[in-house]
């Protein structure tokens, strides 16, 4: 994984600091062309993974970037999925039962329900693999080597103690998309022991990681113990502390975690983005200097 | 630990499921669902113990506790089942259809000495309780005027019925959706018990307010406006807010940024004369488990501690949500008047 990942909040309007901001950039980023000069931004800064909700506007984003090979020719996306709101919408309108009627592809789910009350526990796997294709379409002939489960998922599973979806999920990610799984939480401890108690080892984590001990459940200890051992490769998100802390400190903080491996961060403008990138690339200079003189 | 079963694990019992689910002090004695589907997943990938009768499933797993998240029509047979087998209750919001209902079952958990709890999350939301504190605290003076605002949303087209599209199950936006924002005024200023005028409008829905306008009081006289659309697809998901206007100040606080203005000297620690912002990411407790906001975990970790007699039960009582039931239903008469 890059060093340095561009995410996709700032795009859709998720700010979970202020309702004002959040509106100026649905108005910012109302046209996919907005974005779309974001991201070059972003790229010309030295940023090629984009990280970014199964959102319904991202498959234009995708058709753009399909459609323009040779300047995307080293352009990832992460895709991060489900984009809940639209499944949360759906099981208020249709119920659960109604929910996967819509979204499930093909006809399984008619002969599933033909059989009765007979469900077989893999059935509810092969839904899932059936969900993932369906939110994987928008990708297809995309570089997505890394592939997310979004932390409202994860973390909803993991509290229901549903370590199976979350093992079955990494397995078939490899499978049928030769890409790596990776979970996003706000939970890292807890999930990180699951997930190792499911036979995973060295997941991929994305995960709220900052020096305010925003979202890191568990506490700032814990996190800082568990970042420690190694045991897994880790993107830190929420770097900033949902705005809590100034960008210099906050960087100065992740860069220089022990094994977090990328940093995740989203901004709207040139001299945010740049600033950020630039700031990470400092301290990471540093860091090496130290480690070549000592 | 406190043994806990669930009723109803929909979207919002699934959620209090997970959250209890992680909760070192929890033990899950059961779940019960009448959905087929969803009783055969946590079966099999959770090993829960489940059931689809209710009654069944307290009386075999004998819970300490139990969380009821079942369609509001529900809330008050089952709740005053619970509360006859003396066992502690955590609602959903709102309590019942009506106050008379939500009186009686005030009343019986009072004496039969149980824990009792209404899922109106807010009030563990930081910015709202540090609203709380600054109003309570006397530190904007007299206070004049009040809005309550909420907007999101839920009904954005012409749909297929649900419980929420029907008057008579508690679905509406008075009922389902302004009831969080009424129950949070009651709580930070004072409950609402005039309704001087109300509209109740439907813009998509066949049978039921997508919208509550309300010009309000609250018994010393201070006047309020409610103000709540769930039709409103400008905002991404559900939007609360609240303008407390004082003699000494002024606070406008959402879930995620509380703004407020000192006119004087009298203002309190930690801020200054004028314009003071804070946010969220400062104020929110600390959570063991985070699934969907702070908020949600710590009012099931309050319940759990109220259970096992840590803390006291007076967050979200019962005679609270009583209180919002009853400016609820004078709102309503009020729009049909
Ligand atoms: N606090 C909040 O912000 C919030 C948000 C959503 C809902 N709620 C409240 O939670 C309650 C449930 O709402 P929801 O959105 O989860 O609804 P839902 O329709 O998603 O879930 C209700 C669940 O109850 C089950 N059920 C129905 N009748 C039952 C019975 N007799 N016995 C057992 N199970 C039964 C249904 O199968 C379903 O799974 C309502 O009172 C609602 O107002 C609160």
């Amino acid at each position: 994984m890059e060093r340095i990942i561009f995410g996709d909040n700032q795009f859709f309007a998720v700010n979970h600091i202020s309702d004002e901001k959040s509106r100026a950039q649905s108005i910012k980023f109302k046209d996919d062309a907005a974005i779309i000069k974001t991201l070059d931004i972003a790229r010309e800064a030295g940023v090629n993974t984009f990280m970014c909700t199964t959102h319904d506007r991202i498959a234009n984003i995708c058709n753009i970037i399909r459609n323009n090979p040779e300047k995307y020719h080293d352009f990832k996306i992460y895709p991060c999925m489900p984009y809940a709101h639209k499944y949360a919408n759906a099981v208020t309108d249709l119920g659960i039962a109604g929910t996967l009627k819509q979204y499930v592809p093909g006809n399984f789910l008619g002969s599933m329900f033909k059989g009765g009350m007979a469900y077989l526990s893999k059935d509810y796997l092969s839904i899932m693999e059936l969900l993932i294709d369906a939110e994987m379409k928008m990708f297809n002939g995309i570089n997505t080597p890394v592939i997310f489960l979004q932390n409202v998922i994860t973390d909803l599973l993991l509290g229901l103690g549903m370590t199976d979806f979350l093992v079955a999920f990494a397995k078939y990610i490899e499978k049928k998309y030769n890409a790596e799984a990776g979970f996003i939480t706000m939970n890292l401890p807890k999930l990180l022991n699951e997930l190792e108690k499911g036979g995973i080892k060295n997941p991929i984590i994305c995960a709220s990681i900052n020096k305010a001990n925003f979202r890191m459940s568990g506490g700032k200890e814990l996190y800082e113990k568990t970042i420690s051992e190694g045991r897994c490769r880790l993107i830190a998100m929420q770097v900033l502390g949902g705005g809590a802390i100034p960008a210099p400190e906050a960087l100065e903080y992740v860069s220089n975690l022990p094994n977090v491996e990328s940093i995740l961060f989203g901004a709207s403008s040139r001299q945010n983005i740049e600033n950020t990138v630039q700031t990470i690339k400092y301290h990471d200079f540093k860091k090496e200097e130290q480690l070549a003189i000592a | 630990m406190v043994k806990v079963a669930l009723i109803g694990a929909g979207k919002m019992g699934i959620s209090h499921l997970s959250i209890l689910g992680a909760h070192p002090s929890v033990e899950i004695a059961g779940v019960c669902d009448t959905s087929k589907m969803v009783i055969d997943v946590l079966k099999n990938y959770s090993g829960y113990n489940c059931y689809t009768d209710y009654i069944k499933m307290v009386d075999e797993t004998k819970p300490d506790a139990v969380i009821v998240a079942v369609p509001t029509k529900f809330h008050f047979k089952m709740v005053k089942e619970l509360l006859n087998r003396n066992i502690h209750v955590f609602t959903e919001k709102p309590f019942c259809l009506n106050p008379t209902e939500s009186q009686e079952l005030t009343e019986l958990a009072r004496q039969k000495g149980v824990v009792n709890q209404v899922g109106y999350h807010n009030k563990f939301v930081g910015t709202f309780k540090e609203v709380k504190k600054l109003v309570k605290g006397g530190f904007l003076g007299e206070i004049t005027h009040f809005l309550g605002e909420a907007y999101g949303p839920v009904v954005i087209k012409k749909k297929s019925d649900t419980w929420r599209s029907d008057p008579n199950e508690g679905g509406g936006c008075l009922m389902d959706y302004a009831s969080h924002v009424i129950d949070l005024i009651n709580d930070i200023v004072a409950p609402i018990n005039n309704c001087k005028g109300s509209i109740l409008k439907s813009i998509y829905s066949k049978s039921v307010d997508d919208s509550v306008y309300a010009l309000v009081s609250i018994e010393s006289g201070v006047s309020g406006v409610i103000s709540v659309n769930w039709s409103d697809e400008t905002y991404r998901k559900m939007s609360t807010s609240v303008t407390i206007i004082g003699t000494e100040g002024k606070i406008v606080s959402d879930a995620n940024e509380l703004k407020v203005y000192f006119r004087t000297k009298n203002y309190p620690e930690g801020y200054s004369k004028g314009w003071n912002v804070k946010y969220v990411t400062e104020l929110a407790d600390e959570v063991n488990f985070y699934l969907r906001g702070e908020e949600y975990s710590s009012q099931i970790d309050h319940f759990i501690k109220s259970v096992q007699g840590q803390v006291n039960n007076t967050i979200n009582t019962f005679e609270s949500a009583w209180k919002t039931d009853q400016s609820i239903h004078l709102i309503k008469e009020q729009s049909l008047a």
